[in-house]
């Protein structure tokens, strides 16, 4: 057979014959290749934007949990449970008596209603120790001060750059008294902008003293998490067992399997995230790759429509000298158009999509990249040909094994 | 050119086995102009097909140019059909919705050999359609697109043509521009083989072979050919 334009014009014109049909054969394929690569896409970018909220908090922090966890997993405070191993005492002791650690600062979380005047905020409240900035490498202040003793249940308190915004506009907040879930607060400070970090919204937040928080506010006494900056050219490895043994040593634990509570590094933090949006990348990867299957096959179902459309032409051209072959790559280049054509549009659909994710994303004030990795778009191709060729295959064979008489004589 | 040997054709179709051609013996030389001719089910259209590579015979033998069919594979009965014949069908099977040049361009597009495009032109003028040569096939009449058949079968030069009723669905005027056409041909030299079931047809045949039940019934020279100035005069 010859391949010249006359040809491919041949087997264009009889896809353009049925231009709706051949447009949703190939739509299987579209949204298919489109959702491997917003996938893909998608998974790259959730995975910059957890990096850069884990470097946001600082690299040399170790983040200490109530509960215990295994080497691979997340510790159970992080699914919600509520474990109360965890006090101040702990990081207290943590700080006096592991060199290495710079600063350890104790952290307690809780939902707040915020007002001040006619003006109220739904934001959230941290109570932390004093020695918080020194701790958070990003954090800074715009104005005032930072609270600067843990233990006295002060009613003072540091606002977020957003709920400063919110509640008191152009007005200097320092000195002014807000109401934090009906408590009576006095503001000391207000913190400059830092959007999100540790996917928490650090701007649309209230901090307060630990003590204040712990006893007024939620009425408890542990802690949900503790932060140890670890001193410089540290060994972390080294750092994060001494911490552990403290931890030990005033929880009463001698078999570090009883632990109950979990140290870990950012790094390791960072790996078990990216752990996690690896495994679910590969599992809605292949449920995309399901869609290009069910895709391959409808265009396979058409195919065969098509050949049985097509009979007597097929007739026609093996008495006028076609092979086997020839009639095999006519139905074969058939396909291979449409499955290109749907790949085609799926990787600029995909792509797209995939741009407007990272505009919207941004939007929000996630720190979100926007990544089509080169592999999305070679295992699309690579896809998108192997259906081809497989779907293709049968019936451009049926076709090809057609019997010229049978095929004239089809009515 | 041709020679059949005592060939037989059966169809079986599960345990019903229909014998279609019974014994055929039969030599078609370079440049006759024949008609087949039997009424239908007669197994006229069986022979053509045959004849023209497109079916297996059961039993027998059938030569090309002294080569035993038979022992020839796929691939070259495909190049037979594309280079030594060509086929005009009663029901035209023109490429629907393609141009009268492309579809008098498909054998080309089989030829594994050096082709020449201007072969395309060529046979459109043999068959008087130049002026239609950009058409598309469903916007010509009947007659026209027989002609189209006609050229097609013409592009790749072949040594013999076979027409299976071409006449079949045309008004009689058209007919005999077919036939006509047919005529000129057979005086260039090309061997022309018609297959049909009406008498008015065969009679422009040079020799006639009736056929009935599977069997040749009667091998004859038309003594009353219509020659080719009489065709001339029917067509003003």
């Amino acid at each position: 057979m010859r391949f010249d334009f006359s040809t491919c014009r041949q087997t264009i014109k009889a896809l353009k014959t049925n231009k709706m049909r051949s447009f949703l054969t190939s739509l299987g394929i579209v949204i298919g290749i489109s959702s491997v690569i917003i996938i893909m896409s998608g998974g790259a970018g959730a995975q910059s934007l957890i990096t850069n909220q884990i470097q946001g908090i600082g690299g040399d922090l170790l983040g200490i949990l109530p509960g215990a966890s295994d080497d691979e997993g997340p510790p159970a405070a992080v699914m919600g449970i509520n474990i109360t191993t965890l006090v101040y005492d702990d990081v207290k002791a943590i700080d006096d008596r592991v060199e290495e650690v710079v600063a350890a600062s104790a952290y307690v979380r809780g939902i707040a209603v915020a007002s001040w005047q006619n003006k109220t905020k739904d934001t959230s409240f941290l109570g932390t120790t004093a020695n918080y900035m020194e701790v958070e490498g990003g954090a800074e202040l715009s104005s005032g001060n930072f609270f600067s003793v843990d233990t006295k249940e002060e009613r003072v308190a540091v606002l977020g750059s957003l709920v400063a915004d919110e509640l008191f506009g152009n007005v200097n907040p320092i000195g002014e008294r807000v109401k934090i879930n009906k408590e009576s607060f006095r503001v000391v400070g207000v913190m400059k902008e830092r959007g999100l970090v540790g996917f928490q919204n650090q701007d649309d937040q209230i901090f307060i003293p630990l003590f204040t928080a712990q006893k007024i506010m939620l009425g408890i006494n542990y802690l949900s998490f503790a932060r140890a900056k670890v001193a410089e050219g540290s060994d972390v490895e080294y750092v994060i067992d001494q911490v552990s043994n403290v931890l030990r040593d005033r929880h009463g634990i001698a078999d570090p399997s009883q632990d109950d509570f979990s140290v870990r590094s950012s790094e390791e933090t960072l790996n078990t995230l990216a752990d996690i949006t690896d495994a679910l990348n590969y599992f809605l990867g292949a449920v995309a790759a399901i869609s290009l299957l069910v895709g391959g096959i409808g265009i396979m179902n058409i195919m065969l429509v098509s050949v049985n459309e097509s009979t007597r032409e097929i007739g026609l051209r093996k008495a006028v000298g076609a092979r086997r072959i020839d009639i095999s790559l006519h139905f074969l280049i058939q396909t291979i158009i449409l499955t290109t054509l749907g790949g085609l549009i799926g990787i600029i659909s995909g792509v797209s999509i995939s741009f407007l994710i990272s505009v919207v994303a941004i939007a929000l004030g996630y720190d979100w990249e926007f990544i089509i990795p080169i592999s999305s778009i070679v295992l699309s191709i690579s896809f998108t040909l192997v259906v081809a060729l497989t779907f293709g295959w049968y019936p451009a064979q049926k076709a090809a094994k057609l019997d010229p008489i049978d095929a004239l004589r089809y009515e | 050119m041709i020679e059949l040997k005592n060939v037989y054709k059966e169809f079986v179709n599960g345990e019903v086995v229909t014998k279609v051609l019974q014994g055929i013996n039969l030599q078609i030389g370079r440049g006759e102009f024949l008609a087949i001719m039997g009424p239908s089910g007669s197994g006229k259209s069986t022979l053509m097909h045959i004849l023209g590579f497109l079916d297996n015979i059961s039993t027998g033998q059938y030569y090309f140019d002294n080569k035993n069919v038979s022992s020839l594979d796929d691939d070259i009965l495909a190049d037979y059909r594309n280079k030594k014949v060509g086929f005009v069908f009663q029901s035209f099977n023109l490429l629907p919705k393609t141009s009268v040049w492309e579809n008098v361009r498909l054998p080309l597009l089989y030829n594994r050999g050096k082709t020449d495009l201007s072969y395309v032109d060529k046979a459109i003028k043999s068959v008087g359609l130049e002026h239609r040569k950009n058409y598309l096939s469903n916007q010509l009449s009947g007659g026209e697109k027989q002609r189209v058949a006609i050229a097609r079968a013409l592009v790749n030069n072949p040594d013999i043509i076979f027409a299976d009723e071409p006449t079949g669905n045309l008004d009689s005027k058209s007919g005999i521009q077919i036939m006509s056409i047919l005529h000129e041909l057979s005086k260039m030299g090309k061997t022309i083989v018609v297959v049909t079931h009406e008498s008015t047809t065969a009679k422009y045949a040079k020799r006639i072979v009736q056929i009935r039940d599977g069997e040749i019934v009667s091998d004859e020279v038309n003594k009353d050919v219509i020659s080719t100035e009489t065709l001339k005069g029917q067509l003003k």
